[in-house]
């Protein structure tokens, strides 16, 4: 096929003008921005234009990006504090928390079109962070239906109109949704056998949350994109992005 | 007259057809199966936050534990998602290794997929003819990476190490005649590479032997042909990716419609089926491991040709070799930040799929410039092909569900996460 993504991200531009928010290509793949108002429209259009083609869900999740870009056991403050090895001390609870982004919640399609090769990344927005709710494509692509409840049962995404959304992965009587930035990785509770009352009983987790390896972020200058041409690199074998 | 009404039944999570801890809620009408209700997760690890709780490279082991019997292709789209960011292309001889070992996974995988199929309909013997061709393809994944089924040999820019100049042997002990031991290792007196070749050449007539017990067999057709006949056209919508696809008549397969690595310098076929029901996905299957053997025939002979480095030199991803750290400083600096902290991939977002044993897998990975994934999804084919059964079962009797749960080759640590 002798059309690249650049052309294909601009076709996509001249259909749909301003139902698109942005589309972007990076990487040799290109991601387009919709607005959750106008979805299923973009979505419908996508599968049934020959232009496009979209005839495949690969697949569909959710993203909490309320912690995106934030780096943990910042070496500043530890300085002050001692050295906390990554424990949370009652002093952080007490620090307000950074009031997450609006658009917080954001669900990420991943379509895939058989006759003409391609793939889509689309991404929508939940406008509202403390009930976000995402019109449901699972008329438009019947495979959305379990993503869509993995993403409800992780996240707590609602789906508006999905048939049976229930939640999938977690035990039965689960309470949250464990893939919020602000679930804890080792989870609320725990059980064990009681002999006493001859069941299973759960209780609060008796474990710290405890960071063993830092999460940092730093400015790699071997990355940028304007970097000058470093001839020993390249004969080393790595490949420029 | 007593009042009629559907039973509703448990199957599983304890069935032994339900590979793995599949729990069915069936609706029965008599025999026939009016709804099927899968309820999953019973073995949800929650791989991908852990994985957003480590660094990069710490995450590839449990890669191996997602679809645990097609390890190494499940490492392999994780590893392609990093080296994107990255922006790094592994030498030439590692893309080769990576290939040859996709191609062995996907012979081992479709070993236990055709063996536990035949054992949940009836065929005793085929199972344990699939179990000893497996144990020879362990012990390659053994011998290049210490482990017989979590490897963790495919790395960001290469794989961990080349290929072993000597295949292990059997060591004499007082269980073992002398004749037993010279007949085990007959074909371990040479390289990985010979012990590899000489299986591609016995594989083709073990696979004879399981289509003789199979393909002609009347009740192995009476339990497959027509059941759970999926169309074209619903196969796309459902998702569906890989053999259940391919079993459906669509021509699309990622090696060659998306080539990764050096798939568009091997010469391979992709086997299709005509009528979308089991016996049509068995026969694609089976067929792909022919194709498979084929690929690693032809990556034995390239790399018997081709020594070269297997890991790109860039040591701020790859670890140093160890001569090098004993002396030089700068060395063993970098084979320390590398397993502490591990690497920072440039923020950017990407999805990396392959074609695995089962279908698409695929790795979307969202990084914010750090050393941790900010998110990372993993797209498991069985997880869509799993949601495709209530369809495919209404109206079956409730053997073929066993059947169809055998075709979909589900696996659950791939599932459930």
């Amino acid at each position: 096929m002798a059309e690249t993504i650049e052309d294909g991200a601009q076709r996509l531009r001249d259909r749909f003008k301003d139902a698109l928010t942005s589309v972007v290509v990076a990487h040799g793949e290109c991601t387009a921005e919709v607005p959750a108002a106008r979805l299923l429209e973009v979505c419908t259009a996508l599968r049934d234009e020959p232009d496009f083609g979209f005839d495949e869900l690969i697949d569909l999740c959710g993203v909490d990006y309320a912690e995106y870009g934030e780096a943990e056991w910042i070496a500043r403050e530890a300085t002050g504090r001692g050295f906390s090895r990554g424990v949370r001390g009652p002093e952080d609870e007490l620090r307000e928390t950074p009031r997450a982004p609006s658009p917080r919640f954001a669900v990420v399609y991943h379509l895939l079109s058989l006759p003409r090769n391609r793939r889509l990344r689309l991404r929508t927005y939940a406008p509202d962070a403390d009930f976000p709710v995402v019109p449901s494509v699972n008329e438009v692509w019947n495979s959305a239906d379990w993503f869509e409840r993995e993403a409800f049962d992780l996240f707590g995404i609602v789906f508006e109109g999905h048939p049976d959304l229930r939640r999938i992965l977690t035990d039965y009587g689960f309470v949250g949704h464990p893939f919020r930035k602000d679930f804890p990785l080792s989870g609320t509770v725990e059980v064990r056998y009681d002999p006493e009352r001859a069941r299973v009983v759960y209780e609060p987790v008796s474990i710290e949350p405890r960071v063993l390896v830092p999460r940092v972020i730093r400015h790699d200058h071997r990355y940028d994109v304007d970097r000058p041409e470093d001839e020993g690199r390249e004969a080393a074998g790595t490949k420029r992005p | 007259m007593p009042e009629i009404r559907n039973l509703t039944m448990n199957f599983g999570p304890q069935h032994p057809a339900a590979h793995g801890v599949l729990r069915l809620v069936l609706e029965m009408d008599g025999e026939v199966i009016v709804r099927a209700d899968p309820h999953i997760g019973l073995l949800h690890r929650a791989t991908e936050k852990l994985a957003e709780s480590k660094p990069y490279n710490q995450s590839i082991g449990y890669m191996d534990r997602l679809d645990y019997v097609s390890m190494m292709c499940n490492e392999h789209a994780y590893v392609l998602a990093m080296e994107k960011l990255l922006g790094i292309e592994p030498p030439l001889r590692a893309q080769y290794i990576r290939v040859m070992f996709d191609e062995i996974t996907r012979i081992l995988n479709h070993l236990l997929w055709l063996g536990t199929h035949a054992l949940d309909v009836g065929a005793m013997t085929v199972f344990l003819y699939c179990f000893r061709e497996r144990e020879d393809l362990f012990d390659c994944y053994e011998a290049v990476s210490g482990a017989r089924m979590h490897a963790t040999y495919y790395r960001p820019g290469g794989v961990y190490r080349d290929l072993p100049e000597r295949m292990p042997q059997y060591q004499p002990s007082r269980w073992r005649s002398a004749r037993d031991l010279k007949r085990m290792n007959r074909a371990r007196q040479g390289s990985l590479l010979d012990f590899i070749e000489d299986f591609t050449e016995r594989f083709p007539r073990y696979i004879e032997e399981y289509e003789a017990l199979l393909t002609e067999n009347r009740i192995w057709k009476q339990r497959t042909v027509g059941i759970g006949v999926v169309s074209p056209e619903r196969a796309r919508q459902l998702g569906f990716t890989g053999p259940m696809l391919r079993g459906s008549g669509v021509e699309w397969d990622l090696r060659k419609k998306q080539p990764y690595e050096v798939y568009d310098r091997l010469d391979f076929d992709i086997p299709v089926g005509t009528n979308g029901d089991c016996y049509d996905r068995y026969l694609v299957r089976v067929e792909e491991m022919r194709q498979s053997n084929r690929i690693v025939r032809q990556c034995v002979e390239w790399l018997r040709a081709n020594p070269g480095p297997v890991m790109v030199a860039d040591h701020k991803v790859a670890p140093p070799p160890r001569e090098e750290m004993k002396a030089d400083m700068e060395a063993l600096i970098h084979h320390f930040k590398l397993f502490t902290e591990g690497f920072c991939i440039p923020e950017g977002e990407t999805y990396a799929a392959v074609e695995h044993p089962k279908g698409e897998f695929g790795i979307y990975l969202i990084s914010d410039g750090a050393n941790k994934p900010y998110r990372l999804k993993i797209r498991a084919p069985g997880f869509a092909h799993l949601a495709a059964l209530d369809e495919m079962a209404r109206g079956h009797m409730l053997q073929d569900c066993v059947a169809l749960i055998g075709t979909l080759d589900v696996v659950f640590g791939e599932i459930d996460r």
